[in-house]
């Protein structure tokens, strides 16, 4: 459990990064906040000849908040999210997902532009870029482009992004005032990864029907998922009792979760539901207050 | 009451709540650990361990490996000449001689990590590149990986035998047919405990020197039982004792596991031997999950025979445990010791347990605190609270009427076969109904047991008690040397180890109060094989009680040779002289202080032998709240009263008694070395293997009583260091069935995962 040998550069600029990706022709991966690589390095998972720290980017860093929304560098901490006392009020779903990140020493270190990259099927973040319509600006040798939460994740660890690009930023659009929403997921122990969890948001009409609705689930999939089959027992109705059941119901019914040492798969396809109902209860005590 | 049968001293510190020594330099981050110490040109060692759990060697190819950067050897069995040592048993009995484990695979593997190769290289980490360079020809055998499949002798991991059962323990007592055909109630169950490590965080680490000049083997990294390590390495090198010595730093934990004899042990010293170089290696987590003792792995068939008003009135059936594919030197403790302790506190006439020894494709088993107690205690009392509900008796009154009392003591417990030196054993002294009494007034029982079955928003409430006796103060001997230092300070050098309990601490005060001087004159050395002729070590819950003791001795001796001193300088004879608080005195006012009589070099050796162990006892009382939804079960109370003899220091007893408790949690709950199908371990680090973290079970309360001194010792103290484990796997499942009582849930198997939990919980829902 000793790192491999490997070189080590942590460029001034974004170009210089990319630069160094390219010429490292997949072998080269970016450094972020390192709570995923260096462990995985060090079981010999993955032996990278180059790392390209990209500490030292300014472009990677800062949250920005405006009447479009929330744009947050990729270099971004969870400490960082969590310290913000504006992104509680314009993105509430966000920091209330992110008090389930590990443990204190990892969320100082951990990014979400790491997170994403990483694609991580048990980690917040992906599930919550899914739920809420972010998009991830990246960077390569071809230019910029800007990638749909839906496009990015590609499976287990991997993702839509080509080996010399990098994450600069994701945007999320602006939170509507009527929305309710909640993040639930349960571990073995505080900070472990979940054996499942949820991410839910909707916008309440004026008739208190649900409208917009979307709902991603965690740790259920090679994926965060979007459960399409809850979100349309929940679309245009009013989140009572039964709504909530109902969508409970239909979130266990859609998912095909793996078994593994934690947790059969029986029981994360009946945990999947559960929870949704407990985040759904909570959304709606939310909106009635 | 009985009065403690101490000596009185004017010193009080034995008793007293007192901070702990040693933590003045952990605190400040001054502990120094293996790793904190390199030697100049050292090699770094790292294992190739066999990826298949059972198998012929055909051929092992290390050319690549060393053909890498910065590797200097690579040792295989063929490097050994002769006859591949075998690691001794600390426990032989006339069975297991063919099943000692190698130091290293030559001709066959046998589990999964068993070490093939050693690579010597200039750092760790080349040594770790290295590793991929060797490969093994390995040709599969079919995989033994429970017990079931070993007693069916499906394949044989030692053909020169012809079966898979390395011993099959036989505890007996009284007429045990006669007993079941009198019962008026019999209630039979199978119930397990999962395959689990001690997991000190500290992983093993050695750095071997060899002084090729004077011919001198010295270990550093010594921890548990530096002694007897010593003299196995010696024989293994065919050296003289004396010519072998045992280091001991800073221990990071023990837990039973670290400190016993591995192939590593042996493989480290042996490359510091050929190369003559100094040779280091730290374990990684990896490695130390699949390498260090296992242990816990046990199954049992048993049933309880009772009168119809809740009387125990015999014991029988079997128990299999899993021990994976040698026996190590401790291997068969926890075997022979579930046999005899299963029936632990209670008073119970007739006894027939087998305990079968299965040899399977798994890592070797040896001790873990509390071993083949804590599994013992997990069946008998999932048995005894089926049996309350069964015979209608109150789960309080069933245990009260069984628990032995005072005018019983010693009792005598079930003789367990092949003997391994101690096939018969007594509880002590004791009175058990006090500390059953103590626990249920100090959990508020009467309150609390409102709550049993009741959902409370959304949350099944459970409570449950059970109880325990836990074996300390391993014999045979400890030694401790005492030198009176120019300043009139007190050098101790104690046979004890120190693994992480405070022994520092506890001879210190224990020296302190004989010698009436105080603690900060005294000075404890400890572990090493140098610092004195011969000692033992911590093990079994003994430091306190045989270290403790052996202190005494010295101390007294010590206080002969000052009265002499003293008498002399004074012109008188000893026998006029009066010592008080380091000072002999005369009656004309006369006096000399310890430190003047420095000149005459006082040194003594001072001793303790005794073969009869200690019984600490006690109960535990466990609230726990189960979520039907999500299958967690959150510990609301857990309560632990125990009787330790003699306290010597509440704040290490109780941080004993605590962190046992929560490592049982772990047990119960997190904590599981899972294998595949073919022998392949699935837990490689601590994301797979969930040990308790410091926000997981934030009440743990413990009482501690010294209303009954153990007859066996001077301090009147008994062994502490295991009991707070021995009763969690029991009392906790028991609280969770008596949560799920609604749903007629009865736990047969650990641990309590959420999943198994909730799946519990809808099999029930089907079923009804």
């Amino acid at each position: 459990m000793k790192l491999p040998q490997f070189d080590y550069q942590a460029p001034a600029s974004l170009s210089e990064a990319v630069a160094l990706l390219m010429a490292g022709n997949g072998d080269a991966r970016p450094l972020s906040g390192g709570q995923s690589i260096l462990p995985i390095m060090a079981f010999r998972l993955a032996e990278p000849s180059l790392l390209v720290d990209l500490r030292n980017i300014p472009d990677l860093r800062g949250i920005e908040i405006s009447a479009a929304g929330v744009r947050i560098g990729a270099m971004v901490r969870w400490r960082d999210i969590l310290d913000n006392a504006q992104l509680k009020v314009v993105l509430p779903l966000l920091p209330e997902a992110i008090e389930h990140v590990a443990h204190y020493q990892v969320r100082n270190r951990g990014t979400i532009g790491g997170s994403l990259a990483h694609a991580d099927p048990a980690s917040e973040m992906p599930a919550v870029a899914l739920a809420l319509d972010a998009v991830i600006e990246v960077v390569g040798a071809k230019g910029k482009r800007d990638i749909a939460a839906g496009d990015l994740f590609t499976g287990s660890l991997s993702t839509s992004l080509s080996h010399d690009e990098i994450i600069v930023a994701v945007r999320f659009p602006a939170w509507p005032a009527a929305r309710a929403y909640a993040f639930e997921e349960f571990a073995r122990r505080r900070g472990d990864f979940a054996l499942a969890g949820v991410a839910a948001c909707y916008d309440v009409d004026a008739q208190g029907r649900a409208k917009n609705v979307r709902v991603s689930a965690l740790s259920i999939a090679d994926t965060p998922i979007r459960l399409k089959a809850a979100e349309a027992a929940m679309e245009g109705r009013v989140m009572d009792a039964d709504a909530i059941k109902a969508a409970s119901a239909a979130a266990s019914a859609e998912v095909d979760p793996a078994g593994d040492i934690h947790a059969s798969a029986r029981y994360r396809k009946a945990l999947v539901g559960t929870l949704l109902g407990r985040a759904l209860t909570r959304a709606a005590a939310r909106t009635a207050r | 009451m009985k009065p403690h049968h101490g000596a009185h001293t004017s010193n009080t510190y034995i008793g007293a709540h007192i901070e702990r020594v040693e933590d003045y330099r952990f605190l400040r981050g001054e502990g120094k650990y293996l790793d904190d110490i390199s030697r100049e040109g050292q090699w770094h060692a790292a294992f190739v361990r066999s990826q298949i759990a059972h198998g012929v060697i055909r051929s092992i190819d290390v050319s690549k490996a060393l053909a890498m950067p910065g590797v200097r050897a690579v040792i295989t069995a063929a490097d050994i000449e002769g006859d591949i040592p075998t690691i001794p048993f600390r426990r032989p009995n006339p069975t297991i001689g063919p099943y000692a484990q190698p130091i290293i695979a030559r001709d066959k593997v046998r589990y999964f990590g068993e070490p093939i190769a050693m690579i010597l290289a200039d750092s760790p980490e080349l040594a770790e590149d290295a590793l991929q360079g060797v490969t093994a020809d390995i040709e599969q055998l079919p995989v033994i990986i429970d017990c079931k499949s070993a007693m069916a002798d499906k394949s044989l991991l030692f053909d020169v035998t012809g079966s898979n059962l390395a011993s099959i323990f036989n505890a007996d007592k009284g007429d045990v047919d006669a007993a079941f055909a009198a019962a008026d109630f019999i209630i039979r169950d199978q119930l397990s405990t999962q395959r689990q490590t001690a997991l000190p965080m500290e992983t093993r680490g050695l750095l071997a020197e060899w002084d090729a000049k004077n011919g001198k083997l010295t270990v550093s990294g010594a921890a548990k039982l530096p002694f007897f390590n010593r003299s196995t390495m010696a024989a293994m090198m065919n050296l003289p004792e004396t010519a072998v010595d045992y280091i001991e730093l800073d221990v990071g934990g023990g837990f039973g596991a670290r400190g016993e004899f591995y192939p590593e042990d042996f493989l480290v010293a042996f490359g510091a031997r050929k190369f003559d170089r100094p040779v280091k290696w730290i374990e990684d987590r990896r490695e130390h999950l699949m390498a260090i003792g296992h242990s816990r792995e046990a199954s049992c068939d048993v049933e309880l025979a009772f009168s119809k008003d809740g009387v125990m009135l015999g014991m029988r059936g079997d128990l299999f445990l899993n021990i994976g594919a040698y026996v190590r030197p401790n291997g068969m403790t926890p075997v022979r010791n579930a046999a005899q302790f299963m029936s632990g506190p209670y008073r119970m006439p007739a006894i027939h347990i087998a305990a079968y020894a299965c040899v399977t494709n798994k890592t070797p088993a040896g001790t873990y605190r509390g071993p083949g107690r804590y599994e013992g205690n997990f069946f008998i009392e999932r048995l005894i609270d089926q049996a309350a509900a069964g015979l209608g008796v109150d789960r309080l009154e069933i245990r009260r009427r069984n628990l032995l009392t005072h005018e019983e003591m010693p009792y005598s417990l079930a003789t367990v076969l092949p003997s391994d030196g101690r096939a018969d054993t007594q509880c002590d002294s004791g009175d058990y109904r006090v500390c059953f009494d103590a626990c249920v007034q100090e959990a508020n029982w009467a309150e609390k047991s409102k709550l049993q079955g009741k959902l409370i928003d959304g949350r099944y409430h459970g409570v449950a008690i059970g109880c325990f006796i836990e074996g300390g103060a391993s014999g045979p001997q400890e030694n401790a040397r005492m030198v009176l230092e120019k300043n009139g300070d007190i050098s101790l050098f104690a046979g004890s180890s120190g693994i992480g309990q405070g022994i520092e601490t506890i001879l210190a005060q224990i020296a302190a109060d004989y010698l009436e001087i105080p603690m900060e004159r005294i000075t404890v050395f400890h572990g090493s094989t140098n610092l004195l002729k011969q000692g033992w070590g911590s093990y079994g819950s003994r430091a306190t009680v045989m270290g403790g003791s052996a202190v005494i001795d010295a101390c007294k001796k010590l206080l002969a040779l000052f009265r002499i001193s003293a008498a002399k300088r004074l012109g008188v004879e000893p026998d006029a002289i009066t010592i008080a608080e380091g000072v002999a005195r005369l009656a004309d006012g006369r006096s000399v202080p310890l430190a003047e009589v420095a000149s005459d070099h006082l040194e003594v050796d001072g001793s303790f032998k005794n073969q009869t162990p200690t019984y600490t006892y006690g109960s535990a009382f466990a609230h726990v709240a189960v979520d039907p939804g999500t299958g967690h079960v959150d510990v609301v109370d857990y309560v632990v009263v125990d009787d330790v003899g003699r306290i010597i220091n509440s704040m290490t007893l109780h941080g004993q008694v605590m962190g046992a408790a929560v490592q049982g949690f772990g047990s119960v709950f997190t904590e599981e070395l899972i294998y595949n199908d073919e022998g392949q371990l699935l837990v490689g680090s601590l994301a797979d293997y969930l040990i308790p973290t410091a926000s997981d079970y934030p009440v743990v309360r413990c009482v501690s009583m010294e209303q009954f001194p153990s007859p066996t010792n001077p301090l009147g103290a008994k062994g502490a260091g295991e009991g707070g484990i021995i009763p969690v796997g029991g009392v906790v499942t028991n609280a969770v069935a008596n949560a799920l009582s609604s749903f007629g849930v009865q736990p047969k198997t650990l641990p309590l995962t959420p999943s198994r939990v909730w799946e519990m919980i809808e099999d029930a829902r089907v079923r009804a």
